[in-house]
């Protein structure tokens, strides 16, 4: 019955890796950029929230309401402003500025909050269970597994069935024929890394709330995204959903056998799905 | 009156290499206008120029009077200028239905043209129309591309060889629709290799060779001759 546990907790941990990846894989899919700042990017979130709820008192689920337009915002200028300028054939220029961006939001966020460590306070929420036969299921575990589900559905819906899909779909084709269509390809970036940005937003906040962050933490949490990204299939949502939950039963297993095992198993879990399936589990047919 | 598109001395370069040297080019409201060439002479560089997907070195592309050659690529079909690119460019990513939405995604204007009467003109593509574009015959997905330009109702249709690489009766089929899309009004400029296609459709001809304009005339006065001579230089 223990297993039956440290499985159930390894999925519910599986949903907060897949709200890591699910704004990577979202950019990934579109415009072939890996942002090596998205785990900063995500903790630069995390204390976006938590400035939001000092300021005005709220609770972390409201705070994140605030929280969200402010980073969409931040994702749509650094997309305007810094991305699209060097993106282009050459992978490397992108590479190098989203790895500096990292390096900045990390110094900034630790010249301004120090390196103590932070959490965000959800209150009684944290300490409440659900307990289906012998097994307790945490509710903020819970609930993150449900937002990663209904963030992943949402994202998907986003991609398959609008208009801004659509343009989302036909400029990672053909960035060039896409202007034929009136539509530049910066903008549709600028929407989709704002978009991720909001995400992030949502991963942060269950970061936040699950355990201590500080300013070191993003490039782990990328880290953990990109092997959940690629376990699932370079642009396949779904894909990154199930990766997550791959590294996150992963991760579980190797705590349940040594605590100390805990990460390294998600990254072993990577390195053996990659070898049996070089092209993760759900390859997208057109890549 | 000032013709619907106008084109005087437009050069354009690739890098170090001159694409096009000085080309001159009227479109009157309502005209279809052939242009005919060898291959490299220059006609997808000139469609490119005026849809801005290529800059203009030099020269003037004017639409109804108003510049367009510096704008932006997005801008230009904007203002009324849409292509069926070389080569169809469908998007694989987008079923045929999204692949011809897509046309109107940004130039949303009400016109002759939409969904319905594009697969009245095309019955085949709403059969299909749930399939991704790319998995269309490459007659279909010629009519797909079509269909797209179309969407936006442009001002200007530039239709850049889309007989090529297809079967006779297909050609047939597709050369079939010219007629009715020049009966919504619509003005267009064809490029074709189909010198026979070219002067059956136009109302004008032009002839292009290393990236000039070395013939126009209407189909009526142009004969075998001078065709021949502007379209493979002049045989001493
Ligand atoms: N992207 C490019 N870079 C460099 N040179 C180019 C490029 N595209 C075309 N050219 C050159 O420009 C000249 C004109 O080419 P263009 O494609 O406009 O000719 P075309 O008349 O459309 O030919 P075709 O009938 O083969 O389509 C050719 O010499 C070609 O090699
Ligand atoms: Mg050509």
């Amino acid at each position: 019955m223990i297993w039956m546990d440290t499985l159930v907790q390894g999925i519910l941990l599986g949903g907060l890796y897949a709200l890591f990846a699910a704004g990577l894989s979202l950019v990934f899919g579109i415009m072939r950029l890996v942002n090596l700042a998205h785990g900063d990017l995500i903790v630069l979130a995390a204390y976006l929230i938590l400035g939001v709820m000092g300021a005005l008192g709220l609770h972390p689920f409201v705070a994140v309401l605030i929280a969200a337009p402010v980073m969409f915002c931040v994702g749509w200028l650094l997309q305007t402003y810094v991305l699209n300028r060097v993106l282009g054939e050459d992978i490397l220029p992108p590479l190098l500025v989203t790895f500096g961006l990292s390096v900045v939001i990390q110094n900034g966020l630790l010249e301004t909050y120090s390196a103590n460590s932070q959490k965000l306070t959800a209150g009684p929420i944290e300490a409440q269970s659900l307990q289906f036969g012998p097994i307790a299921v945490g509710v903020m575990p819970l609930l993150t597994l449900a937002s990663a589900v209904a963030v992943i559905f949402a994202l998907n819906q986003l991609f398959y069935r609008t208009a801004l899909g659509r343009a989302f779909r036909a400029t990672s084709d053909d960035a060039t024929t896409v202007q034929l269509m009136g539509i530049r390809p910066s903008n549709v970036f600028a929407m989709a890394t704002g978009i991720a940005m909001v995400v992030a937003t949502i991963a942060a906040m269950y970061l936040g709330t699950r355990a201590n962050f500080d300013p070191s933490i993003g490039p782990a949490r990328l880290l953990y995204a990109f092997e959940a990204v690629i376990i699932g299939g370079l642009g396949s949502l779904w894909g990154t959903l199930a990766g997550g939950i791959v590294i996150g039963v992963a991760q579980a297993f190797g705590a349940a056998i040594n605590p100390e095992w805990q990460i390294l198993s998600g990254h072993i879990a990577f390195v053996l799905v990659l070898l049996l399936r070089p092209r993760g589990l759900f390859p997208r047919a057109n890549d | 009156m000032t013709a619907l598109l106008n084109i005087a001395g437009l050069t354009a370069n690739y890098g170090d290499f001159q694409a096009l040297f000085g080309v001159d080019l009227t479109l009157n409201a309502g005209e279809t206008v052939a242009i005919i060439g060898a291959n490299g002479a220059g006609k997808t560089t000139l469609m490119r120029a005026i849809t801005g997907i290529v800059r203009a070195a030099s020269g003037v592309i004017a639409l109804e009077g108003a510049p367009i050659s510096k704008l932006a690529a997005p801008d230009v079909l904007m203002a009324g200028v849409a292509m069926v690119p070389e080569g169809r460019k469908l998007f694989p990513s987008l079923t045929v239905e999204e692949n011809l939405l897509i046309g109107a995604h940004a130039r949303k204007v009400a016109g002759p043209w939409n969904l319905e009467a594009i697969y009245d003109l095309f019955p085949i593509l709403k059969e299909r129309r749930l399939s991704p574009g790319t998995a269309l015959s490459g007659g279909q997905q010629q009519m797909v591309a079509i269909g797209r330009a179309l969407m936006s109702n442009p001002r200007v249709l530039l239709c850049d060889e889309i007989s090529l690489g297809l079967a006779p009766v297909i050609i047939r089929d597709i050369y079939a629709a010219v007629p009715k899309i020049k009966a919504s009004g619509a003005s267009m400029i064809v490029v074709e290799q189909d010198i026979g296609q070219a002067l059956k459709i136009a109302d004008r001809v032009y002839c292009m060779m290393e990236g000039r304009v070395t013939l126009t005339g209407t189909p009526a006065t142009l004969s075998r001759e001078a065709i021949h001579d502007a379209y493979f230089g002049v045989s001493a």
